[in-house]
């Protein structure tokens, strides 16, 4: 072969490797990286581990919301209209958090089956309804309406 | 109201059919005019183009009359202006929404074609022929897509609504105002990089003539990226109250991947332009550039990023614009598959050479994109598929990005001091093996002096910083034999360079010593209470009202000190507007080169204590003055005189 294109051919064979390793390492991370939404009857049917961290979310429970007398810890309850699950946050709620508002959080299941959220997030447009919670809004209510109908699915 | 300004809307609507049949125009006539050898039918695509913009023009300011005179019989007026908005804001709310965006983004298109006309005397005619039918296409297909679904001038008749729905408060602020513009000037912008590129392909004259029309257009598209892209950074971190300045949110990441595409392209025509190689790399770059902007414009205005449901539900916009990107990208790669087999690129170059330094370059630079385009299209495809909702977290692009960084920049060091086809390495060792060691030994000594420990993230953010910045002046020492006068005349284009590359270097200490030293505290506060965040004693002396044109704000005010001294003032608000009812928080910083003071109100507790989010934010400033600098060097670089000689036909 000539001599350089069999330096040529070896840069390419480096850099097929190279991107190939880089590729692999990319995909490998992402799949440690990704968060998935959970909806609050998964997490209390105990599907998620405890110490896994994912999204959950849900409508804000009415009258839930208490904060703590000292500090900025919350606590309140997210519903998907078939189960709910007490959520823990320590800090500054989003400007738009508010009871009866959907909202996704970021965080771990406590051992307990509190979900302890790092963070909160609801959108800015009052209208907005997160599409995750949207989703569970919805399967939550088609399982309900398969339940009245006697399991017959 | 007068009663010619009951139709001004319907000027409006006239006016962009009227565009839309000029573009028509301006892509047959040129094109049929190359294809039968005309040169008179040639001739046609300028004044074409200019009769576009023109009427573009005058419809994009018959949309902007009717938010001026709160027509609330236009549908697009209605759902966002509001008759107590302020006049600013009622003009930027020309493009807060999808429909004038559109219109926004078409007009900048028929302003870019314009300039193409006018400013390309010295181009054979029939290549402005070529390139302004392409930027025509282009235009047909978007004011298509804004006529057909989105059309800014439908009217609320029979019923108006009495006032308007105001514009989302987020928007209403300076940043909203010359963010979306800036941003879409860059999008738009490189569909003449793209053109000039398909125009090559068809004519098949891609030489080195083609590279230098081609560069300084490029350029100009990168500059208003680049600049659009830090204002938007800049606004999110003022305005989302949160501090923080990249979220790597979908809509954010659609903006990056043009930039990093362009990015490597601006420097792929570098090698095309002084060495006649990389040609088909090129206007692959260019085409990949381009439908990358027309990506993020799909991604950002079909709703399938909230949720492909959504999109699936309501996909006349989506499929429409899918549709373009489709024949944009699909239609070019066709033609590259075609063409570019016939491109021979002669030359040879060595391992070490500028050549390799810059395909190396590109090289990192397109895996970024790649890194950027997987992370956000990952949930879509995870969703569409069924298989469940997720997102991909920050962590995950900092894990990319940091080496990747960290790889591109050591090698801009050295790639902007080698020569052209072939370096020797004793030479490059002995010019730069100083500023490695410096670098180091400078960041070290920052590190330690200016935070008392040795954090290896900072030791090496700051290292390969120094180091691009010590590399380059090495560089500017040699080539001008270490006279000063002798700078100037180094040239426009490696002046630019060096200051877009310091820019950078300048970019990534403020990234660094934010990302690591930031320190932030929420805590609960009534008036009269202190707290102490690092050496800064914040007190928040008294709560109270305000009174805005459209909003009502609880604000609080704090007296921020460090060791006694007095520091600044702070009065940061939360903000509730009239019309929607919804609240925002208006954080207050106290700006300075080396630090930025960032107060924020969370919610009202009992006992009128308040949830106060206090930060201290060394060097932000710096990221953005980064961006700054890589702007002013694209703009020096366009200033070379190179590009306004006029060439032989």
């Amino acid at each position: 072969m000539h001599p350089q294109r069999k330096k040529r051919l070896h840069l390419i064979l480096f850099l097929v490797v190279a991107v190939a390793a880089a590729v692999g390492l990319a995909m490998y991370s992402l799949s440690q990286n990704i968060n998935l939404f959970q909806t609050p009857t998964q997490i209390a049917n105990g599907e998620v581990p405890p110490g896994r961290t994912i999204r959950a979310g849900g409508l804000v429970v009415a009258g839930s919301v208490e904060r703590d007398q000292e500090g900025l810890g919350v606590t309140f309850r997210v519903t998907d209209g078939a189960a709910e699950v007490p959520v823990y946050y320590e800090g500054i709620l989003p400007d738009l958090f508010r009871e009866g508002q959907g909202i996704v959080a970021l965080g771990q299941v406590r051992a307990d089956g509190v979900f302890v959220a790092s963070e909160v997030l609801a959108k800015h447009d009052e209208n907005y309804m997160p599409p995750e919670v949207q989703d569970a809004l919805e399967q939550a209510h088609q399982d309900g309406k398969k339940a009245m109908m006697g399991g017959d699915y | 109201m007068g009663d010619i300004a009951l139709f001004l809307p319907e000027i409006g609507q006239t006016a962009l059919i009227l565009a839309f049949i000029m573009a028509v125009f301006q892509v047959v006539v040129p094109l049929v005019g190359v294809g039968a050898g005309r040169l008179w039918l040639m001739g046609y695509a300028r004044p074409f183009a200019v009769g576009q913009a023109l009427f573009l023009v005058i419809s994009l300011v018959m949309l902007t009359l009717a938010f001026l005179q709160d027509d609330f019989t236009v549908a697009y007026v209605a759902a966002n202006s509001n008759s107590l908005l302020p006049v600013p804001y009622k003009i930027s709310a020309v493009w807060g929404a999808h429909e004038g965006s559109l219109l926004l983004w078409v007009t900048m298109l028929g302003l870019w074609s314009v300039a193409v006309a006018l400013l390309s005397r010295s181009l054979p005619l029939d290549m402005v022929a070529r390139v302004l039918a392409i930027m025509g296409m282009v235009s047909v297909g978007f004011i298509l897509f804004t006529l057909e679904t989105s059309n800014p001038f439908a009217r609320t008749l029979p019923t108006p609504p009495v006032d308007g729905a105001d514009l989302n408060p987020l928007l209403q602020d300076f940043g909203l105002i010359v963010h979306p513009p800036t941003l879409y000037m860059g999008y738009v912008g490189l569909s003449v990089a793209f053109a000039f590129a398909l125009a090559a392909l068809m004519s098949g004259r891609l030489d080195a003539a083609w590279a230098r029309w081609s560069r300084p257009w490029t350029t100009a598209a990168w500059i208003f990226l680049t600049v659009g892209i830090a204002l938007g950074s800049w606004w999110a971190y003022y305005e989302l109250g949160w501090g923080g300045w990249w979220f790597w949110d979908p809509v954010e990441n659609a903006s990056l991947m043009p930039w990093l595409v362009a990015t490597a392209l601006l420097h792929s025509l570098a090698v095309t332009e002084k060495r006649g190689m990389f040609k088909s790399w090129t206007v692959l770059l260019a085409i990949f550039a381009f439908s990358l902007s027309l990506l993020g414009t799909f991604l950002v205005r079909s709703g399938v990023l909230t949720s492909v449901h959504a999109f699936a539900s309501d996909p006349e916009r989506g499929v429409f614009i899918l549709a373009l990107l489709g024949i944009c990208v699909g239609g070019s790669l066709l033609l590259y598959a075609f063409k570019a087999p016939t491109v021979a690129s002669v030359g040879r170059y060595e391992l070490l050479s500028r050549e390799m330094f810059l395909l190396l370059n590109n090289l990192l630079l397109v895996v970024m994109a790649l890194a950027v385009l997987t992370g956000t299209l990952y949930p879509l495809v995870y969703d569409f598929m069924g298989l469940g909702k997720l997102s991909v977290g920050a962590a995950w692009f900092n894990t990319m990005f940091v080496p990747l960084t960290v790889a591109l920049v050591a090698l801009m060091g050295v790639g902007a001091a080698t020569r052209w086809k072939s370096d020797s390495a004793s030479r490059l060792v002995k010019l730069l093996a100083i500023a490695a060691v410096a670098a180091v030994v400078f960041a070290v000594v920052a590190t330690l002096v200016g935070h008392g420990d040795l954090n290896g993230k900072v030791l090496l953010g700051l290292s390969i910083a120094f180091w691009l910045i010590l590399a380059t002046l090495a560089d500017i020492w040699k080539k001008s034999r270490g006279e000063l006068s002798r700078i100037p005349k180094l040239g426009m284009s490696y002046l630019g360079m060096v200051l877009a590359h310091v820019g950078v270097a300048v970019s990534i200490i403020g990234v660094t010593l934010v990302a690591n030293y930031s320190i932030d505290k929420s805590v609960r506060m009534s008036p009269g209470e202190t707290a102490t965040l690092g050496p800064y004693t914040f007190e928040f002396t008294q709560a109270g009202t305000i009174e805005g044109p459209n909003y009502v704000s609880q604000a609080t005010r704090f007296n921020v000190t460090r060791d006694g001294e007095f520091v600044a003032l702070l009065t940061p608000e939360k903000r509730r507007y009239n019309a929607r009812g919804s609240i925002m928080t208006e954080a207050a910083i106290d700006v300075s080169l080396f630090r930025d003071v960032y107060v924020s109100m969370g919610e009202s507790l009992d006992d009128g204590a308040w949830g106060m989010r206090l930060q201290v934010k060394p060097f932000m400033r710096w990221v953005w003055l980064g961006a700054i600098f890589m702007a002013l060097g694209g703009l020096l670089a366009t200033l070379d005189k190179r590009y306004r000689r006029r060439s032989k036909n």
